[in-house]
């Protein structure tokens, strides 16, 4: 067991119960409390925490502050669509809800600045207060001054105020060019499978003894560590698949304590969850319904979503989705050898230049105009087609299904360009439709 | 006109509103026609018509709708009620809480959809919640953006909704509210309101909402089509509803028309991760329009009919451009209003009791029509003189007539589809399918021409013949039961000789084995004698022949007999509709008007207007035989018939130099003075613009290659 978190200034007992909530992250929560200091003391401006997804990070942050009930504002910057809601949500929690209509439409950070200003003299800190900026990768997108500005807020209000960053992404691909107030840095490391163990097995079923939750717990981590960290989405698969391993025990054909039984029962079961409900593939819903009918019958086995991979599609459609394809992934140049009746022999080899002598699968789809794809259009299609307006909706209808994708921007009407959004396999699938075969047209498997 | 500004500029004029009396459909009807009076029949019997075709279309509808709608509902319910239990046993506590999310795949035709979404939260709003929210991504391009018609369309929607109960003084609240934040926690303060209010409102309220309303009704977006979203956009919104899942019973439907694949596509497992996605897949588009077909083309009580050629063009829109039955319908409704725009007679289109009425009414003028009608010269030839004689000068004769062709053509109609799907039925399962799949494919070549002349014909009789006992047995019990809802005389004979066969099967089975012992001892004659090479082959000869026409067993006998009967009841009773006189007035048959206007040709159209600028103008000045052009035409279509002469390249001198000429000519100049084909400003300008929107329609282009002169982007001359 871990030292207690300790810092000075702190009731024992808050802390206590600070480090009851924080399991394997006593060092870091130390750390940070560290550096947040006593409550009255001024801390460092900004704090940025970076670690992977459910690392614990928000977590830890959020224990510390209310635990020990230090004034925090909670913003999560995804949700901020725009800067003001950043600041409105800031002023609520630290000057009450009438504090926002202070703020003028569409406010900046110097707006923010001099209104915090003006509350924080009616209503000045007596301890420290923390923003807490959750996916601050967001504040990138805004404006360009704000991350700098939020950096040294406290600086900037003259108030005492320390801002956290959390983020899943390193400091280096924070920093403006423009220089900023380095914050400290401060990472939180994965779990590792020991510790993730420790903290799936709190919360064991009540009906359960812990040890038989324990050996569960490792069965599944034995199976998903290699794909899976996410302590939130263990927690979740442990406990969809946690009925199926009591199973055994229910009918009372094995005892807790032969693990060798349950696990032999429970792992191909959690190797088909991998392939399936950890990918959304079958819904969660889907799969406990599914455990339900296994005990009536064996057979009956869902469908994932990407089995419905079959798309219909009008003929002429069809048709203009394979002459993108053609048109894509052929060089224009070689148009001639593919659609002209008398091309003559034109030899790959001494025919191309030489960058076009990769595989043009390797290099993915280039974009095409309009011409060509409709020279190719009909061509390819059997049958004289008029050139009618319908053919030409096909062709943004097949944009707005993200089969065909626009290039350049939107607005072009003269001479618009395309790609073909498509992959290999679908385009042959959609061309064993229309019996066309595809791969005799197209250069890279001449 | 006149406006009040000093500064030069561009103004818009809208039409006063008196000016715009729009004419009424009646009004377009007359101005057509010469009389009145029938004309406003027409347009009631095309009114009722389409009324109807709308009806039976909606009722399709929702009947084909009902079953993914019901299964969504139910999934919607179980997911609602979930919320509502809030359950706290072990597993729902360590569960993630994902939002639950139909993704319901409507296939590739986008604006299809819309009817089905607005039934689809209709029920939702009847039975389920009143919170349902859709949105359509071109409104959505930002986060931002989607944030706000989610909000303005729940709160705002509710707050006109309560308009009616409560006083003014509650409502400019939630208003203010929504503009100063425009974020989920504003939607779950008023969620939570809203909700309360429901909870502690007396039983008046909720009695006005569904009885089985629970008192936490979800909120449910629908994203129309996923497919055309943002995927950062959609991205973001899934992680921002995620964390208010606790307090927001959330639920999404996605309305997808490729496949459920793209949903991973567009989200990262991060945030698919966050979903619990159950799938519903829609009746496919080709089924959907078979069953409109049935039920709207094959149809006896509606008098209106498609001739082949239409229905073709209807089929093959459907097929190779859009796959919309909304469209079909759309077309269908073209159809009908032309018909009965452009056909006088299609007064006589309506209900039997109606027709012979309006037969009555005849004036002289329509019975002149119908002496002109091609089918009814036909069948006027057809018979003796004197008859005819009296034909074609007594009008009351040939209303009488004619009441008596209507009534024939009705019979025709009510046996022919019987036997139409007969027909069907017995040839869908043939392999390769001779005939079609669908049974609207027979119905087409049955319009065209006399079904059984065909090679496709012969062949499916040809494989009936090769059916076994039962399975023939099964179709033939199949068309039992179509030839029996029937209630035509000829139908119920049809049916009872088929019933009449059918006994003959069951009887076979106990003959059979009789027959089989029989068989079984007249075979083998002597082979063993010893023979000349001359005298074996002439036996192997004489033994084949007889296996050739001998071998018939009583079923195959009986099944030859069986297919004889369908055949005369196909060449009885499918002959193709040309062949009944006053077809006419019951068949649209100009498909290229419907071709022209639902599947519209623009570079044919602009290569029309510059070369016969007449098609459009209808000035009379511009008319000319074929070849030839008048030099009064428009400027740009001379320059354009110019240009047709050119080569790749075109020197505009020469090209202005032969405008002025021409143009000089049509000025009426004596071809003699000296000013004759003398380029001026004025036509300099003219022919400037005319390049310029030559240009503009994309036939030249400006070039470096040479200088003065332009390119030639098409192809051919005159």
């Amino acid at each position: 067991m871990p030292a207690l978190v300790e810092q000075p200034g702190y009731a024992h007992e808050r802390l206590c119960a600070l480090t009851e909530r924080v399991p394997c992250r006593e060092t870091q929560a130390s750390t940070l409390l560290a550096l947040l200091g006593e409550p009255g003391h001024y801390s460092y401006p900004s704090i940025f925490i970076y670690g992977h997804r459910a690392s614990g990070k928000s977590h830890v942050t959020e224990s510390i502050l209310q635990e020990l009930e230090l004034p925090h504002a909670i913003v999560s910057c995804v949700e901020c669509v725009s800067a003001g809601l950043l600041f409105e949500q800031t002023l609520v929690a630290f000057f009450g809800p009438e504090a926002p209509s202070l703020l003028p439409r569409s406010s900046s950070l110097s707006d923010f600045v001099r209104i915090y200003k003006q509350l924080c003299a009616q209503t000045p800190a007596c301890q420290t207060r923390y923003i807490v900026l959750d996916r601050a990768e967001r504040l990138r997108d805004m404006e360009a001054n704000l991350l700098p500005g939020l950096l040294r807020l406290q600086e900037l209000v003259d108030d005492n105020v320390t801002v956290i960053l959390l983020t899943e992404i390193v400091w280096d691909k924070f920093r403006p060019n423009t220089g900023c107030l380095e914050p400290l840095l401060l990472h939180f490391p994965d779990y590792s499978k020991a510790e993730l163990q420790e903290i799936l097995v709190r919360d064991y079923h009540p009906a359960y003894s812990p040890d038989l939750y324990g050996s569960f717990v490792s069965i599944l981590l034995g199976v998903f560590y290699s794909v899976c960290r996410d302590l939130r989405e263990l927690k979740h698969l442990a406990a969809l698949n946690f009925s199926k391993f009591c199973e055994p025990l229910e009918r009372e054909e094995v005892k807790e304590s032969e693990t060798h039984k349950l696990w032999r029962n429970i792992e191909p079961h959690l190797k088909k969850a991998m392939q399936t409900v950890y990918l959304r593939e079958v819904s969660s819903v889907q799969w406990e319904q599914q455990q339900q009918q296994m005990e009536d019958r064996e057979a009956g086995t869902l469908k994932g979503l990407s089995a419905y991979a079959h798309v219909e599609l009008p003929y002429y459609s069809k048709f203009l989705l394979i002459a993108a394809y053609l048109a894509s992934f052929n060089p224009a140049r070689t148009d001639r050898r593919f659609f002209l009746k008398h091309h003559g022999k034109i030899k790959k080899t001494n025919f191309l230049k030489k960058h076009e002598k990769t595989s043009n699968h390797l290099l993915g789809p280039k974009p095409f105009p309009l011409d060509r794809l409709l020279a190719i259009f009909y061509s390819v299609v059997d049958s004289r087609v008029a050139p009618t307006a319908s053919i030409f909706s096909q062709i943004s209808s097949l944009v707005t299904l993200q089969l065909l994708t626009q290039v350049g921007h939107d607005d072009q009407l003269d001479a618009p360009k395309y790609k073909c959004a498509v992959a290999l396999d679908f385009i042959q699938a959609v061309s064993r439709t229309v019996s066309f075969d595809i791969v005799k047209y197209l250069y890279d498997f001449l | 006109m006149a406006t009040s500004s000093v500064s030069k500029g561009c103004f818009v004029f809208k039409p006063s509103s008196k000016k715009r009396k729009k004419n009424s459909d009646v009004d377009y009807f007359i101005e057509g026609s010469d009389d009145g009076e029938m004309a406003r029949i027409r347009v009631n019997i095309c009114q009722r018509l389409w009324d109807m075709t709308k009806s039976e279309t909606e009722m399709l509808q929702d009947e084909l709708n009902k079953k993914i709608l019901d299964s969504l509902l139910e999934f919607i319910k179980k997911c609602a009620s979930s919320f509502q239990s809030q359950m706290n046993d072990w597993a729902s506590l360590m569960r993630a809480s994902e939002i639950p999310t139909a993704a319901l795949v409507l296939g590739v035709n986008v604006p299809d959809h819309d009817m089905t979404f607005q039934s689809l939260s209709v029920l939702l709003q009847q039975s389920v919640t009143p919170f349902v929210v859709s949105v359509q991504a071109k409104e959505c391009t930002a986060l931002k953006h989607l944030m706000q018609k989610v909000l303005e369309r729940l709160i705002g929607v509710d707050v006109a909704v309560d308009d009616d109960d409560e006083d003014g003084g509650q409502r400019s609240a939630p208003v203010h509210q929504k503009r100063v934040h425009c974020s989920l926690s504003s939607l779950c303060d008023w969620y939570s309101s809203v909700t309360k209010k429901y909870e502690t409102s007396p039983g008046k309220k909720r009695t006005s909402m569904a009885k089985d309303m629970i008192s936490k009704p979800p909120i449910v977006i629908i994203f129309k089509d996923l497919e055309a979203f943002n995927p950062r956009v959609l991205q973001d919104f899934i992680v921002i509803c995620s964390r208010y899942i606790q307090k927001l019973p959330l639920m999404f439907i996605f309305g997808i028309a490729t496949s459920p694949s793209t949903i991973q596509h567009m989200l990262p497992h991060s945030v698919s991760s966050l979903l619990c996605i159950e799938l519903f897949q829609s009746l496919s588009c080709t089924q959907h329009l078979a069953t409109v077909v049935d039920k709207l083309v094959l149809n006896t009580e509606f008098p209106f009919k498609l001739s082949g050629k239409v229905l073709q063009v209807l089929v093959s829109i459907f097929l190779y451009h859009d796959f919309s039955v909304r469209n079909f319908i759309k077309g269908l409704q073209l159809a009908l209003v032309e018909h009965f725009h452009s056909q006088p007679l299609s007064v006589l289109c309506c209900p039997k009791k109606e027709a012979l009425d309006h037969a009555q009414k005849l004036s002289h003028q329509e019975v002149e029509r119908i002496r002109q009608l091609p089918s009814f010269m036909r069948y006027v030839e057809n018979q003796e003189p004197q008859k005819q004689v009296e034909l074609l000068t007594n009008d009351g004769c040939v209303k009488e007539v004619c009441k008596i062709l209507m009534k024939a053509l009705r019979k025709y109609h009510k046996n022919y589809y019987p036997i139409l799907r007969c027909l069907h039925t017995l040839t869908s399962s043939l392999p390769k399918y001779p005939l079609g799949k669908q049974i609207r494919e027979i119905h087409i070549s049955c319009l065209e021409k006399n079904v059984w002349e065909t090679e496709e014909y012969d062949s499916a009789m040809q494989l009936l013949k090769l059916m076994a006992k039962d399975e023939l047995v099964a179709l033939l019990q199949k068309c039992v039961v179509i030839l029996s809802s029937s209630k035509s005389k000829k139908m119920k004979a049809a049916l009872g000789q088929l019933q009449n066969y059918l006994a003959k099967f069951d009887q076979l089975d106990t003959l059979s084995a009789e027959e089989v012992m029989q068989e079984a001892v007249s075979p083998e004659k002597d082979l063993q004698k010893k023979t000349d090479l001359f005298q074996l082959q002439k036996t192997l000869l004489e033994r084949k022949e007889t296996r050739r026409t001998k071998k018939m067993t009583p079923f195959e006998v009986l099944r030859n007999q069986i297919l004889e009967f369908v055949d005369s009841l196909v060449r009885a009773h499918l002959v193709p509709p040309e062949s009944q006189p006053l077809n006419e007035v019951c068949y649209y048959g100009s498909s290229g008007v419907l071709r022209r206007h639902l599947n519209a040709t623009p570079r044919t159209s602009i290569q029309t207007a510059l070369s016969h600028p007449y098609y459009y103008l209808q000035h009379e000045g511009l008319k000319t035989d074929s070849g030839t052009f008048s030099n009064a035409a428009p400027d740009i279509c001379i320059v354009h018939k110019l240009h047709l002469e050119c080569g790749r390249l075109i020197n505009l001198f020469d090209w202005l130099e032969a405008y002025s000429t021409v143009v000089s000519a049509a000025e009426g100049k004596d071809p003699d003075s000296s000013d004759y084909g003398k380029v001026d400003e004025l036509k300099h300008a003219r022919f400037i613009q005319a390049v310029s929107e030559l240009e503009f329609l994309g036939f030249v282009k400006s070039t470096k290659m040479k200088t003065d002169h332009v390119a030639r982007l098409t192809w051919g001359g005159c």
